[in-house]
């Protein structure tokens, strides 16, 4: 079980791992994630379901190499098996017809964003989708998006591909253009806390897609707990998916950082033994 | 029953009662636990406190035991164990055949030998303390050493089955779901045991730390079921990894739902989500299910200096002594009642309070403070005192105006409970659940308002005990087995 079908990369941190789990990809649905474990030694990390091949039985999962398990993970091949894998996690995003839809996705956070922009598509909605990322090569699967997509607005910070300038940039001129009647952001907190306060401006209802740390991922630890409207809610079972201008995120970037320290030196030591 | 009077009047039986006289029994004093050195033990997470009986010591304790007509203790376990059977098997020297007693009815002798809070069950039925005054025979100390015994000296015999080839699931792999598991397998039945993590046991593995009950031990006692044929499924959730309709589909024809109290409760006070703050079950988790403090494995715990555990359950006490074996200078438990009111065992309670754990009572956090980076640097608590009986007849705790004050931690871990787990209750619109979000059953048969689905355990109590989730299991196995021997026959 387990076993990894195919990798590929996207750019220099960012990979593709595609993984035969097939009740998974029978079971799963856009917002949905999976806790795994590289390893015997590994930490259970979530990960977000980016698409799923029924017929094959895959799940695909792109990865950021950040720490040490995810390093593992993007350093595994064709054939490694992944000791553990559980899912789907989470409550599965509420797609309807809506009307028209703006799709913000940043960086690693547009591929959980494709099965939401495919079911949002396939649900009868216009959809609109911006994807930012730092530079040009950070923008990932833009043509998987723009199959599913009316429009696809591209940022980049520096300029080198789209537009220059950040997602809220991008979504501005949407919601200035036309009328949108809901927004879902998936990507770096603070992208997600700043395209949130701008959407709120324009009383546009906005999903996040929050990412925190997680031990299990089925509701037993907490870890993942975020204040909602004043409330604490879990990530895992209540989430992940919450309505934006309710999340406190400024809680949320401080609690991500909770581990940095124990993960910097944990890193650290990891590098040092692949040198070795 | 009939069974107890019976072996009760066997021959080497009545020979043992006659060989020792009362007076002779009763003139020796109750055994004590040997454990280790609370300076040196509080240095190791996994080794255990407890070192358990020899057998002199083990048969001299048996020999207390005056094999009553009418056994009292055995109406005091919940899975209702020939108590003075084992225990007259252990004085005449057959230990492996005290242990095949205990087999008979419990899945996890070596577990309940070790966790099992005797001193409210089968032993506060016991004829010394309720007739003589006396401390009761150490049954459980009994428990564990026959279950050692036969771990460390014997085959664990597989009794002869009879398969009937009718699949039935278990959802959780709790000591619920593995007493259940033990009674089906013996009744014939093709049984699943399904896990949502990547290891089997549940609390036995997540919760209880190593100092308090070994994996191995856990591990023993789950190849004992694997011999029997039970058969583990791991990282499987049902209801979401397949749903109930898909593993109907693939032939399972009953469902036995464990899955127990995994959502941890808070405070909901100020500060409560700053980093360094923690529910019991994440930071016991993380330690002994991640192995987060050795250096080996990838996830981090932190790892307090000056930590306060809030409650007074066994749990805090797991927690608490945790910290102090990772390295805390000062390891605190708040705990809002007086030491009276605690619901942890007293075994754990002195232990803890061996190896030096502060205990302040009658107090009760009511806001957290943090440094700059948002970690947890101080926690104002509220001295409280014992007011008016509540619901659980214990005496209501009422905070003390002006009391406040501040206590310096780096670390705290929330032991305040837990709430039903909702994900098997989201996927079955039709499961009748209660407001508090527990399985509603029928308490004798543990059948639910899903005909084929029966529960136990703290998905249906809201919070017990290992042994008590055991009893439910057992209970649900003979319901399910006369449900679905009516449904499809023998």
């Amino acid at each position: 079980m387990n076993e990894i079908i195919e990798t590929g990369q996207f750019s220099e941190k960012v990979f593709k791992i595609v993984v035969y789990a097939p009740r998974i990809a029978r079971s799963r649905k856009p917002g949905h994630f999976i806790v795994l474990r590289t390893d015997e030694n590994g930490e259970r990390i979530p990960l977000t379901i980016a698409d799923a091949d029924v017929k094959k039985g895959t799940i695909t999962l792109v990865v950021q190499k950040a720490g040490v398990s995810t390093t593992k993970l993007c350093n595994m091949k064709p054939g490694d098996k992944i000791a553990d894998l559980v899912g789907p996690l989470g409550k599965a995003t509420k797609i309807k017809k809506i009307g028209t839809v703006l799709a913000c996705g940043g960086g690693v956070g547009i591929a959980p964003l494709l099965p939401i922009v495919e079911g949002f598509k396939k649900a009868g909605n216009r959809v609109i989708s911006v994807l930012a990322g730092r530079s040009k090569e950070l923008i990932i699967l833009e043509d998987q998006i723009k199959k599913w997509s009316d429009e696809v607005i591209v940022m980049t910070d520096d300029g080198s591909y789209g537009h220059k300038g950040v997602v809220t940039v991008g979504a501005e001129e949407v919601i200035k253009r036309e009328e949108v009647n809901e927004c879902i952001v998936i990507g770096p907190t603070v992208m997600m806390k700043f395209t949130a306060l701008l959407t709120k401006k324009y009383n546009i209802p906005t999903q996040a897609s929050l990412n925190t740390v997680m031990v299990d991922g089925t509701g037993m630890c907490g870890a993942c707990r975020v204040s909602v409207g004043g409330k604490t809610r879990f990530t895992c079972i209540d989430g992940p998916e919450f309505d934006a201008h309710q999340v406190d995120f400024d809680e949320l970037i401080l609690r991500l950082g909770g581990y940095k320290e124990e993960e910097k030196r944990a890193y650290n030591a990891y590098l040092e033994n692949q040198n070795k | 029953m009939e069974d107890r009077k019976e072996r009760r009047n066997q021959e080497w039986r009545k020979e043992l009662r006659l060989k020792t006289k009362g007076k002779d029994r009763t003139s020796i004093p109750r055994a004590e636990m040997p454990m280790m050195d609370p300076l040196e033990r509080v240095h190791y997470q996994d080794r255990e406190v407890n070192t358990g009986l020899d057998l002199n010591t083990a048969r001299q304790e048996a020999t207390r035991c005056m094999d009553c007509v009418n056994p009292e203790c055995v109406t005091g376990c919940p899975v209702n164990i020939d108590i003075p059977s084992f225990i007259k098997n252990i004085e005449r020297g057959e230990i492996l055949k005290a242990a095949g007693v205990l087999r008979e009815t419990s899945a996890l002798p070596a577990v309940c030998g070790r966790v099992c809070p005797q001193e409210k069950q089968c032993e506060a039925h016991c004829f010394y303390l309720k007739k003589l005054k006396k401390p009761a025979v150490a049954i459980g100390y009994l428990e564990r050493f026959a279950a050692d015994y036969e771990r460390e000296h014997g085959v664990a015999e597989v009794p002869e089955i009879k398969k009937n080839g009718i699949k039935v699931a278990v959802v959780g792999s709790g000591p619920s779901s593995l007493s259940f598991a033990g009674s089906m397998v013996k009744k014939g039945y093709d049984v699943t045991v399904f896990e949502a993590l990547h290891e089997i046991g549940g609390v036995l593995k997540y919760g209880i730390p190593e100092f308090r009950l070994p994996n191995d031990i856990v591990n023993s006692e789950l190849e004992n079921l694997e011999k029997l044929g039970v058969k583990f499924e791991k990282n499987f959730l049902v209801g979401r990894t397949s749903s109930f309709e898909d593993l109907k589909e693939e032939g399972f024809k009953g469902f036995y739902v464990a899955s127990g109290a995994g959502l941890p409760r808070f405070m909901h006070i100020p500060g409560e989500n700053f980093n360094g703050i923690m529910s019991s079950n994440e930071y016991l988790t993380r330690v002994n299910l991640m192995n987060a403090a050795k250096d080996e494995f990838d996830t981090p715990v932190f790892k307090g200096k000056r930590v306060v555990v809030v409650g007074g359950g066994n749990t805090a006490m797991d927690s608490v002594r945790t910290s102090k074996r990772l390295g805390a200078d000062r390891s605190m438990i708040v705990y809002r009642r007086s030491m009276n009111e605690m619901p942890a065992r007293l075994e754990e309670v002195k232990h803890a309070q061996d190896e030096g754990i502060e205990f302040n009572t009658l107090t009760n956090p009511i806001e957290y403070f943090a440094d700059e980076k948002g970690h947890v640097s101080r926690v104002r608590v509220q001295k409280m005192e014992l007011g008016e009986a509540d619901v659980s007849g214990r005496r209501r705790p009422v905070p003390i105006e002006g009391s406040e004050y501040d206590i310096e931690t780096d670390m705290v871990v929330v032991a305040v409970g837990v709430s039903p787990n909702p994900l098997v209750p989201s996927v079955l619109p039709d499961l009748k659940v209660s407001k508090r979000g527990t399985i509603e059953v029928n308490e004798e048969t543990m059948q639910s308002s899903v005909p084929e689905l029966f529960a136990g355990g703290d998905i249906v109590r809201g919070g017990a005990t290992v042994i008590l989730a055991m009893g439910d299991g057992r209970r649900a196995a003979n319901g399910m087995d006369q449900y679905l021997t009516e449904k499809y026959g023998k």
